[in-house]
């Protein structure tokens, strides 16, 4: 699990069945610091995050059975939006 | 499984609600010496783990699913023991 922040929203109307009413969003990994960490990466959302929330993320077949119809494509889903990341100084590179 | 350093611990209160009563930490795995090995992750607690202990996080999802009892679980990562000592 890693944590992300919301930098945009996706809207696709023609998909696979199994994501209608998912809503999809863009997301920008970060480090346990909050610094960006690659590129963003489009997500699907289970707990309603709006813009510039930070949120934690799931992949692999988890990000597909955290959504409602557990049967379908996903492969990075938002598990919930966190209010505080508290990293003890010097304890990571 | 892999062996991991708690560097600290994330609040959540909106999350899925199969995901409640969890602490969450964030935990940077180490190699034997107990020195960083890539990048920091968040695992679910379920020991108890402190900032500053070293830990066994499972990596991978049926183990969780089954050490939960929930087949439709969407935890990948847990923490499942406290480490004493590392004889390498």
């Amino acid at each position: 699990m890693k944590i992300a922040k919301v930098v945009g929203t996706v809207v696709a109307t023609r998909k696979v069945s199994s994501f209608e009413g998912v809503k999809l969003l863009l997301i920008q990994p970060l480090d346990e610091h909050l610094r960006p960490l690659g590129s963003p990466i489009v997500a699907c959302d289970t707990v309603q995050a709006g813009l510039g929330d930070i949120v934690f993320y799931e992949g692999g077949r988890e990000a597909a059975l955290a959504l409602p119809n557990w049967f379908n494509p996903s492969d990075c889903t938002i598990l919930g939006i966190i209010d505080a990341v508290q990293v003890e100084e010097g304890a990571s590179p | 499984m892999i062996l991991g350093k708690v560097v600290g611990n994330v609040v959540s209160t909106a999350k899925l609600p199969i995901l409640q009563g969890f602490k969450i930490m964030v935990v940077q795995p180490i190699d034997r010496e107990g020195k960083p090995k890539g990048q920091s992750l968040l695992a679910f607690d379920m020991v108890q783990a402190g900032v500053g202990d070293t830990v066994l996080v499972i990596d991978e999802g049926n183990s969780c699913r089954t050490i939960l009892g929930d087949p439709q679980a969407p935890i990948r990562m847990l923490i499942v023991g406290i480490v004493d000592e590392i004889e390498a």
